[in-house]
């Protein structure tokens, strides 16, 4: 085995996951709570560090020095391998985003997978057993009825989230990440083709299902990381907090920051499918193909403008939990059956009668 | 990377036999993921990365969670109070020796064992990813054989749709 890959994807998992994702989970807590606050005409977190910057600090040293305290009525191995099981897939899905181009002759990607979506997918779906076993495990109803909720909304929500990606996959004709990026690069963004092959009128007509896509995308998307409008399964009017309702210290931390990650992840997700992943707009800066090796600053834009469009999605997540209230489950499982199903199922037909007739 | 092979079968064959010897149902399903993990996983060391991405996709991300969250409703614990089976488990033991024997002793006989399979084809380039080659066969090649498979499986979705339906008019 090669030394030099071993190395590599080893700096580039601990820079990427552990020094860039884990301190922006923690630093959308505090815009979370900044946000809220501006949004609610409070002031928020504003006393640790400039502007509160550092109450993520205060706030982790507090969780590690608190009580864990296990409940006597729980199934102990479960109930201590929950949390686990809801942060690591979580992180694990960071494998495959493109979060730059190349950067010193070394490819911004973990893992350059051919089949980078459904991979994404596939770890993101172990996540609901957390969370199932979270609710069991805890050995109380209302525990139970979050997880049994969360199982079913996930589930639910994650045939919409496959369906609306096929769309895009057709229209890219391949599944590796960094492709799909690069692909975006020369010729448009999916939801701005104003450059490149981009700019016809095949490219504008394309932008209507993929902004169909997007819509049910981002949707779903919410559903899946148990966000406000539909966070149902730890709703406190009707469940006390839910799945966690037994939880303390640093094990209801862990699944805070899961949901967190898990946000994250789906942003990059986002803006690697629809909005160019790390690519400027207009083509500027584009290397000229997907292994091409490109000047050290350019490579930092890159990854700079990556990470600036993942935190604008942040930003819209937390504005959207702040201004729209909950949704009642019923409703939630007829808009996810009813509505996204078949509007992405639409969807598909129509990209395909739409590349067909411009082919 | 053979040390890799190692440990995620040893990560299935822990995760089957934990299917079996578990009484309680929902541990017996945990051990059934696991069991697909290091399947999957193992596909994945093959470089059919498609083939393990759907196994936990398809097995591990949906099916099984459909299993557990009916266990979980229904709160089965029958097995957990049943006695130990121990003839029984000596019998069925001794039939999965004796066939595990058999497979040992016919595959070191036989040439296939042997024979080292040919590389598959182009495995560098546009198109030659697993995923483009598996869709390109599967809609040229075996297109008649999807078709069927789908239209069974819709005449088993209706089928289970009309059987849930308490009356009939």
């Amino acid at each position: 085995m090669d030394w030099h890959i071993i190395i590599a994807a080893s700096v580039k998992i601990v820079v990427f996951v552990f020094l860039v994702t884990l301190p922006l989970v923690a630093m959308s807590v505090w815009a979370e709570r900044r946000v809220s606050a501006a949004i609610q005409d409070r002031v928020g977190p504003n006393r640790v560090g400039p502007a509160g910057l550092l109450q993520a600090v205060a706030d982790g040293i507090k969780f590690l020095l608190k009580e864990d305290f296990t409940p006597d009525h729980v199934r102990k191995g479960y109930f201590w391998l929950a949390p686990a099981l809801v942060m690591v897939p979580a992180l694990m899905t960071s494998a495959v985003l493109p979060f730059g181009s190349s950067l010193f002759g070394e490819k911004m990607v973990i893992a350059d997978l051919d089949v980078g979506p459904l991979f994404v997918f596939a770890v993101a779906s172990l996540s609901v057993y957390g969370i199932v076993l979270a609710g069991w495990a805890s050995n109380s109803k209302y525990p139970f009825l979050g997880g049994v909720r969360s199982t079913s909304q996930m589930i639910s929500y994650e045939i919409s989230l496959g369906l609306s990606v096929v769309p895009l996959i057709m229209i890219y004709g391949e599944l590796n990440l960094s492709s799909i990026v690069q692909y975006q690069a020369e010729n448009g963004w999916a939801l701005l083709p104003l450059w490149g092959e981009g700019l016809s009128v095949k490219g504008f007509l394309l932008t209507i299902p993929v902004l169909i896509s997007f819509i049910v995308f981002m949707t779903s998307m919410f559903a899946e990381t148990n966000r406000l409008p539909f966070d149902l399964p730890e709703c406190e009017t009707e469940l006390v907090a839910g799945y966690h309702t037994e939880y303390s210290s640093m094990k209801f931390a862990l699944f805070f920051l899961g949901e967190y990650a898990a946000m994250i992840i789906g942003s990059g997700l986002a803006v690697t499918l629809f909005l160019g992943g790390w690519s400027l707009p207009f083509g500027w800066l584009t290397p000229e193909s997907a292994d091409a090796a490109v000047p050290w600053w350019h490579g930092l834009i890159h990854i700079g403008t990556f990470f600036a469009k993942v935190i604008a999605l942040i930003l819209f997540f937390i504005v959207i939990r702040w201004t729209l209230p909950r949704f009642r489950y019923d409703q939630l499982m007829r808009l996810g059956w009813v509505f996204f199903f078949e509007i992405a199922l639409f969807n598909v037909v129509l990209t395909a009668l739409l590349m067909w007739w411009l082919a | 990377m053979t040390f890799l092979f190692y440990i995620f079968a040893a990560l299935a064959l822990v995760g089957g036999i934990g299917v079996v010897v578990n009484r309680n149902p929902v541990s017996a399903a945990f051990a059934m993921i696991v069991s697909f993990l290091g399947l999957a996983a193992l596909f994945i060391q093959l470089d059919a990365y498609l083939v393990g991405v759907l196994q936990i996709l398809v097995y591990a991300g949906a099916i099984m969670v459909l299993f557990i969250f009916i266990i979980m409703l229904l709160d089965v614990r029958v097995e957990e109070n049943r006695r130990f089976p121990f003839f029984g488990a000596l019998c069925t033991g001794g039939v999965a020796a004796a066939f595990a024997a058999l497979l040992l002793v016919v595959l070191n006989r036989s040439e296939v064992g042997a024979a080292t399979l040919p590389a598959l084809a182009a495995t560098e380039g546009p198109g030659s990813s697993d995923v483009h080659r598996i869709g390109e066969l599967l809609f040229s090649q075996y297109w008649f054989p999807i078709q069927v498979v789908g239209i069974l499986l819709l005449v088993a979705t209706i089928g289970v749709v009309v059987l849930s339906k308490k009356e009939l008019k």
